[in-house]
């Protein structure tokens, strides 16, 4: 096996003829021809199970193919572990990355494959053919800046480097920035470019369709496992593509927003709020108005959510629900008519092990519930009830697990729908979702506002912000730093709100 | 719009078959994919060793040997299946068995001060209470004051092993040990309704009532969630300390039963420490063989039953077919290995 074999012009050509798989007799992918051009980007869209992911775990070897071929520089190939494709020049850069956070950079791109001198790790020579590799990549990084540390665009730059340090030509990136403020994201765009300037080919699956189109040279759509079409990105918009995933237009991907009566009462007051990470924050939501909260990762948003919905301790501040005090105690919250859908439905949602019918009634156990006692009866219905609002079906006793991640954050909005009745929070509700359900949740949102619910919504994606609310606030270090309303509300404005130099216009706390 | 999303719920198949019947191939890893092998992982294995012992040992299938092992498992019957909800919610009780020897003590210390049914029925309630109260000091300084449950029921366990010295000093005649050998209270272990030992119908009731309550309760729902994620349960609007501070006051309780119960039985304390740490190491490996999960979130109290039971039966059968109770140890080591590796398997197996 070579060692850090870099050729200096990496090229490959992978080709799938006419591949097919299945899983438990249902068809994922059907009959796909498709050709990645060296020193290409090629982008994969359609919705969550369209087969984008299967696709790519064909080319990366974790999955065989049932039928057709996979051909790499002319040959045949049948990969049978993600080592063999390693080997062949294909690396994946998964969602969740793969690095010791303890361990620095250079000894993370090297993971395993250290340089040795009679066993022991050479760090001269380790750091040297890390500077070597970074060098013919572009990257500037410390080789011995602490993983753990860094911010994840450079984590994932990391990864890259891994990748490229064992040869690898054709990158496989699985929606790299998702998990990324927009600033990093745009450095990401970057490192892709360079890559494919390199002569690497990068196969992306994105679900930011602004990003497609901004990146790639070629993009493929999907739809229920079958090839659509692959066309120059220049010759697709957001609206062809669209169209291409889900087989019909979308007209938007906004409703309407709902009108706010003049006079609508204020169903939420927070004055002076300070927490942890929030310094002094004041606003208010009137009843069936969306207020956007944007900014970026790490200003204090998801804090301002925490602290108003009461799961973490206020310093001072009052936060009041129409004109009386709430204390900050989740139980006591809920009852007066607040939910929160936190940002992370993995870690701070659901309960992955259970049921989707227990996951969707466990903050409404006192109305399927007497005395403690359930009825089982009860439950059931009102677990189909609420599913069927947020449009899920299926059968709500198989674990939670199981449903794609749009519909898993549906089965939060199923939760809130009974309890709330004045506020409710949806911190980054379409994070990792796919287009047709990003409406639904849209539609769930504009739904309570015209019920007359406020609604404080959460976002990294300016565009989803513009889309819903009515206002916006824009926060930065904890403090709201602008509002903007009504013509005011652009891009532009907020993105120079949450970027503006913290000491010429911020302030000193 | 597409509910099934087969990226997720399909298995990874690293190694498929290159070739031929695919099919076939398909249709079978859909069906063990539908396999409840947690379950299979403890049913199947105790009705083999059911049969096994059936027909391997004509004296194990008799009335009086089954009586005789449910008699004396159902004390520890009744920790096991208290501990089990202790673990699904997320925590861990390394004290019970120390709380079993406690409160036997306390109890026998109480019968033979007072003496006549006054002292035995003082003794009955007293030593349950305190079975009560320690479990709900664990559970206050494994939530509230934030000390890993495991390391605070191993500390409390020290505790609770040396005040049941202290106690027992009061309780002694002599240098023997304590002994309860009268009617007022041993009518606790020697009554045999319908021709079942009180014990066995006490332990019956508790492991329906215990069982019912995580199934079909509000407060069962919230054991699962604690355990199988307490910040989502927390943010949910569920009080997860005060649902983890209740597991531990019944798994406490129930030791104090089950300590109350054994001393009616044999009708005296010995004074070994070894005895309580083997009994909740046994708790613990009854809990873990059943399939109820380590890390909390999944498991059932039928499970616990099975598994303790399973382990019971192993160690008669040793018995009946005069194998060299040296071999036991040893068997019931690689059981719980084969049981905690089948598990991590059937979870990859589902992802």
């Amino acid at each position: 096996m070579p060692h850090t074999a870099i050729a200096d012009t990496p090229q490959l050509r992978v080709e799938l003829r006419g591949v097919g798989k299945s899983f438990g007799g249902t068809p994922v992918l059907r009959d796909i021809d498709l050709v990645l051009e060296p020193g290409s980007v090629h982008a994969l869209v359609g919705e969550n199970g369209a087969g984008k992911s299967t696709l790519s775990k064909i080319i990366s070897g974790l999955y065989t193919a049932d039928r057709g071929q996979l051909v790499v520089d002319g040959e045949r190939e049948h990969f049978t572990s993600p080592r063999e494709a390693l080997d062949r020049g294909i690396a994946t850069i998964a969602q969740e990355l793969a690095l010791v956070p303890e361990l620095t950079v250079a000894e993370n791109v090297f993971l395993g494959r250290e340089p040795r001198t009679a066993g022991w790790i050479d760090r001269k020579k380790l750091k040297r053919e890390f500077l070597e590799v970074a060098a013919r990549s572009g990257f500037d990084l410390d080789p011995d800046q602490v993983v753990g540390g860094m911010r994840t665009a450079d984590q994932q730059k990391v990864e890259i480097l891994r990748a490229l340090a064992r040869g690898a030509s054709l990158i496989i990136m699985d929606e790299p920035t998702a998990a990324l403020a927009r600033h990093d994201a745009e450095l990401l765009h970057d490192v892709v470019r360079q890559l494919a300037a390199s002569g690497r080919t990068v196969l992306l699956i994105s679900h930011f369709l602004g990003e497609v189109l901004a990146l790639a040279d070629t993009v493929t759509i999907l739809r229920d496992g079958r090839h659509i079409r692959t066309a120059p990105a220049a010759d697709e918009t957001e609206a062809t593509l669209i169209e291409g995933m889900l087989g019909r237009t979308l007209s938007s991907i906004f409703p309407d927003k709902p009108v706010v009566a003049d006079d609508a009462p204020e169903v939420l007051r927070v004055s002076d709020l300070v927490a942890p990470g929030v310094n002094g924050v004041s606003l208010s939501v009137k009843a069936g108005e969306i207020v956007g909260l944007a900014g970026l990762v790490g200003a204090g948003r998801s804090e301002i959510a925490h602290a108003i919905y009461g799961s973490v301790p206020r310093a001072s501040g009052i936060v009041a629900i129409d004109g009386a005090n709430c204390p900050a105690d989740i139980p006591r919250t809920l009852k007066k008519g607040i939910f929160l859908i936190s940002e992370s439905r993995k870690e701070q949602g659901l309960v992955l092990g259970r049921p989707i019918r227990d996951n969707v009634t466990l903050s409404n156990m006192g109305q399927i519930a007497s005395g403690g006692w359930v009825r089982t009866g009860d439950e059931r219905r009102a677990s189909r009830g609420l599913l069927d609002r947020v449009t899920v079906a299926g059968d709500d006793r198989r674990d939670v697990s199981a449903l794609s991640g749009g519909n898993q954050q549906k089965v939060l909005f199923g939760r809130a729908l009974q309890k709330v009745r004045k506020l409710l929070i949806a911190d980054e509700p379409t994070r990792g979702v796919d287009v047709g359900s990003r409406r639904a949740i849209y539609d769930l949102i504009v739904q309570q506002a015209e019920q007359g619910i406020g609604v404080l919504v959460i976002s990294s994606d300016v565009e989803e912000v513009l889309g819903l609310a009515h206002r916006v606030l824009v926060v930065r270090g904890g403090r709201i730093v602008a509002e903007l309303e009504g013509d005011a509300m652009t891009e532009e404005n907020i993105i120079t709100a949450a970027f503006a130099d913290p000491i010429t216009t911020g302030g000193a706390a | 719009m597409s509910i099934e999303t087969p990226e997720k719920t399909a298995p990874a198949p690293p190694r498929a078959p290159r070739s031929g019947g695919a099919g076939e191939q398909d249709a079978l890893r859909a069906f063990l994919r539908r396999v409840p092998w947690r379950s299979v992982a403890i049913v199947v294995p105790f009705l083999a060793v059911f049969v096994a012992l059936s027909i391997g040992s004509p004296a194990f299938l008799s009335a009086q040997n089954i009586g005789n092992v449910l008699d004396r498992q159902s004390g520890i019957l009744i920790i096991a299946a208290a501990a089990t909800l202790v673990l699904i919610a997320g925590g861990i009780d390394l004290s019970v068995g120390a709380t079993y020897m406690f409160t036997a003590v306390v109890c026998g210390t109480i019968i033979v001060r007072v003496g006549g049914e006054t002292g035995a029925a003082l003794g009955i309630i007293v030593g349950i209470l305190a079975g009560l109260v320690i479990g709900l000091i664990n559970g206050i300084i494994s939530t509230y004051l934030k000390i890993n449950p495991l390391i605070a029921t191993l500390a409390m366990s020290f505790i609770i092993l040396g005040a049941t010295k202290l106690v027992s000093q009061f309780g002694k005649e002599g240098v023997g040990q304590i002994r309860v050998d009268v009617p007022e209270f041993r009518w606790l272990a020697l009554l045999k309704p319908l021709g079942v030992s009180l014990p066995t119908w006490i332990a019956f009731i508790v492991l329906i009532v215990l069982g019912v309550v995580l199934w079909r309760t509000t407060f069962g729902r919230y054991v699962y969630a604690a355990g199988g994620n307490a910040e989502a349960a927390r943010l949910a609007g569920i009080r997860v300390n005060v649902v983890r501070i209740a597991t531990f006051a019944i798994a406490g309780t129930a030791a104090g039963l089950a300590g109350v119960i054994d001393l009616a039985r044999t009708p005296s304390v010995p004074e070994n420490d070894a005895i309580a740490t083997t009994l909740t190491f046994t708790v613990l490996a009854g809990i873990v063989v059943g399939g109820t999960s380590i890390l909390g979130g999944a498991g059932a109290v039928w499970r616990t039953v099975l598994g303790i039971l399973f382990i019971a039966m192993l160690y008669n059968g040793f018995t009946l077919l005069r194998i060299d109770p040296l071999f036991q140890g040893i068997a019931l080591g690689v059981i719980i290995l084969v049981a905690v590796g089948f598990d991590a398997w059937s979870r990859t197996r589902r992802r």
